[in-house]
């Protein structure tokens, strides 16, 4: 069986990602499909596109996707007003539409002369039908400007990352074509990988202490936000500035308002966890 | 290849396309399985499944199909110093070895115990074929064309075992609610008109405009399509209700979240809606029923969150009420039907599991309101209903 070569993305140095995650990469660069990535939110989405970019030593154009983003927007624009007002004063030749499309986002993708890796992020974000108008621009890495009559055509198809946070928002038509891939929230072995990449001096029991009682916060189930990997980062941050003492930590948890940003869980927690004597989140 | 696999993925519901097997194949055929069963376990749930509510069944499917390959650890080591053996190419013509990479990865291995054990009895006979000194590598790969290297590492195990752990069970999409979820499920509650600040160019009409004066540049703009859906939100709280009131504050939470809709409104009752709809939970503040009726346009989209189930007489008795400040002199199946009538968009969301939907109540109340399930399926179901023209 002959093997194609193609790049392999195995990870980078600033990024953890686990096994199924750099098969799924890899999946998707070689058969040439966008990969679509869900996760809750903190858990890397939009650090794996910059990943892959660095490790595979290529630029990365990032589409950031907004309520009030369209498709077509992805692809180029029409300064049809400029054209207009160009027509009425005489100050161009505005017989040359060109010089009014502006190639969005993909568009530039497509048009860039070496491989790129295209970020769109949040796609879930836009309207629910956003997708699927760019669906067939994704599969055929083309697409075509009537007004000029032109096509523009990928010299190399992007490596294209999709993140979402949604469930039901995408539509079928576009997830048949995608490459998915769900990332789980880290386990504390891969958090204190994760951890480290950050703070690589970090002291051990600082570290571990941190670990076990984020987890343990995380388990309450009825907080209505749960604090994520980069609520941690920036906790382990606050606790080194103001040198706490590791075993400080699951006692009196400390900057807890830096894990919970709700004011309900907030109150929550110091209502039912704290305070009960030394105990807390012992039991 | 593998094409039994297909069709017990889609027997436990994962909804595979063909587009998608044929994507798994080219796949395949270009060596991403890397041989090993751990990584064909990845990379088909990465081309096949496309959402994490469906990583369980997707696990069962996998396990249910490559089991037997479980308990045969033993053997795939046999198999493998087998496979080093010399004098195995006298055992396989090249056309079984041809014939063998049509097979499954399960057949093979069953065509592979099925020798091991023949093998065995000759051998425990006394058969020619021990005690071999040869030194040939037989080939131990590439007789399977997908990849997948029998008597390879001995990963394929994990990746049964991976599959077998379930540990996508919580995320499927029949099970939990939370609020993101909700929040997703509502979003699709939207009408789309023009409405709002115009802010949207007209280019047909500013073409127009701009003939008509001679040439002299006038903008035509529009109003840009927005969502126009009303919600208004009705809760059952207290008492039998109580088992449910984190989910329904999610659903809450999650109504109160969306930023899409034009107006939301919400009321509490308990049990049964009468005269009186409160304003909080605690049942404090209330207004007045016919008052809600009258100051809210029938264009409102109506969900009720309750479990339905109360004593008949709660419903259907003038006075039934189980809080005597209720006091009702209109039973509350008739106020129920009011605002049925009044509210043509309207669903009930019930927490309660469908399989005791024949309930007396409840099966009173499901005649005035199609009612749901409170679960994402239902609650998606539920918003379809609402938003369909009828």
């Amino acid at each position: 069986m002959s093997r194609e070569v193609f790049e392999v993305y195995k990870g980078s140095s600033d990024y953890v990602a686990s096994e199924s995650l750099k098969n799924a990469v890899n999946a998707a660069i070689t058969l040439g499909r966008p990969l679509l990535v869900r996760g809750e939110p903190g858990t890397g989405k939009t650090l794996l596109a910059h990943s892959i970019a660095r490790a595979l030593g290529k630029r990365l154009i990032v589409f950031n996707v907004k309520s009030t983003t369209k498709a077509q927007e992805a692809l180029y624009v029409y300064d049809t007003v400029r054209r207009l007002n160009d027509a009425r004063f005489g100050d161009r030749d505005v017989s040359d539409i060109k010089q009014y499309i502006k190639l969005g986002k993909l568009g530039e993708a497509f048009a860039s002369p070496e491989q790129v890796v295209l970020l769109i992020d949040e796609i879930d974000k836009a309207d629910p039908e956003f997708p699927n108008d760019l669906l067939n621009e994704l599969d055929e890495m083309s697409f075509y400007i009537p007004e000029t009559g032109e096509t523009i055509r990928a010299k190399h198809r992007p490596i294209v990352i999709i993140t979402s946070n949604a469930e039901k928002e995408l539509p079928d038509a576009f997830l048949r074509r995608c490459i998915f891939h769900y990332i789980e929230f880290p386990d504390p072995e891969t958090m204190e990988k994760i951890v480290k990449v950050h703070y690589p001096n970090l002291r051990e029991d600082l570290l571990k202490e941190a670990i076990k009682t984020f987890y343990k916060i995380r388990s309450i189930d009825d907080l209505k936000k749960k604090p994520s990997t980069s609520e941690l980062l920036d906790w382990i941050y606050v606790l080194l500035r103001a040198d706490v003492s590791p075993d400080k930590i699951s006692k009196e948890v400390p900057f807890i308002n830096v894990l919970l940003k709700k004011e309900t869980d907030f109150h929550y927690f110091v209502n039912n966890y704290l305070g009960k004597g030394s105990g807390l989140l012992r039991r | 290849m593998f094409t039994g696999f297909f069709y017990t993925l889609r027997k436990h519901k994962v909804p595979v396309s063909l587009t998608e097997w044929m994507t798994l194949m080219d796949a395949l055929s270009k060596g991403l399985a890397q041989s090993s069963l751990e990584n064909f376990y990845y990379l088909a749930r990465a081309i096949l499944v496309k959402s994490e509510a469906l990583y369980d069944a997707y696990d069962q499917a996998f396990q249910e199909y490559f089991k037997g390959l479980e308990g045969t650890a033993e053997i795939r080591d046999e198999i493998w110093e087998w496979l080093q053996n010399p004098l195995v190419k006298e055992l396989f013509t090249p056309e079984e070895i041809d014939a063998m990479s049509n097979m499954s990865l399960g057949e093979l291995m069953r065509e592979f115990e099925k020798r091991l054990r023949e093998q065995r009895s000759r051998h425990d006979g006394g058969s020619y074929w021990i005690g071999t000194g040869g030194t040939s590598p037989f080939g131990h790969s590439g007789y399977h064309p997908a990849g997948i290297r029998v008597g390879g590492e001995s990963r394929s195990l994990r990746a049964v075992k991976v599959a077998g752990e379930r540990r996508f069970k919580n995320l499927r999409r029949d099970v939990i609610l939370d609020v993101r979820q909700m929040e997703i499920a509502l979003k699709s509650l939207r009408i789309l008109s023009r409405v709002g600040p115009e802010d949207e160019l007209d280019l047909e009409g500013t073409i127009d405009a701009t003939a008509k004066n001679a040439g002299e540049l006038e903008l035509r703009w529009r109003r840009s399509r927005r969502n126009t859906v009303k919600l208004l939100l009705l809760m059952d709280v207290g008492g039998s209700m109580d088992p449910y009131a984190g989910l329904c504050s999610r659903l809450f939470t999650a109504a109160n979240a969306a930023t899409h809709f034009k107006d939301f409104k919400y009321f509490y009752f308990h049990n049964c809606i009468y005269d009186k709809l409160y304003t909080d939970m605690e049942r404090q503040e209330w207004v007045n029923t016919k008052w809600v009726l009258q100051s809210l346009d029938s264009e409102y989209k109506v969900i009720i969150v309750g479990d339905a189930m109360m004593a008949t007489t709660e419903l259907v008795s003038p006075y039934g009420a189980i809080n005597y400040s209720d006091f009702n002199e209109t039973p509350g199946i008739v106020w129920l039907r009011e605002v049925a009538e009044h509210f043509p968009y309207s669903i009930w969301l019930n927490p309660v599991e469908p399989y005791y939907w024949d309930h007396t109540t409840i099966s009173m109340i499901r005649r005035i309101f199609p009612m749901y399930h409170l679960t994402l399926d239902g609650l998606t179901e539920g918003i379809k209903r609402l938003v369909a023209r009828r």
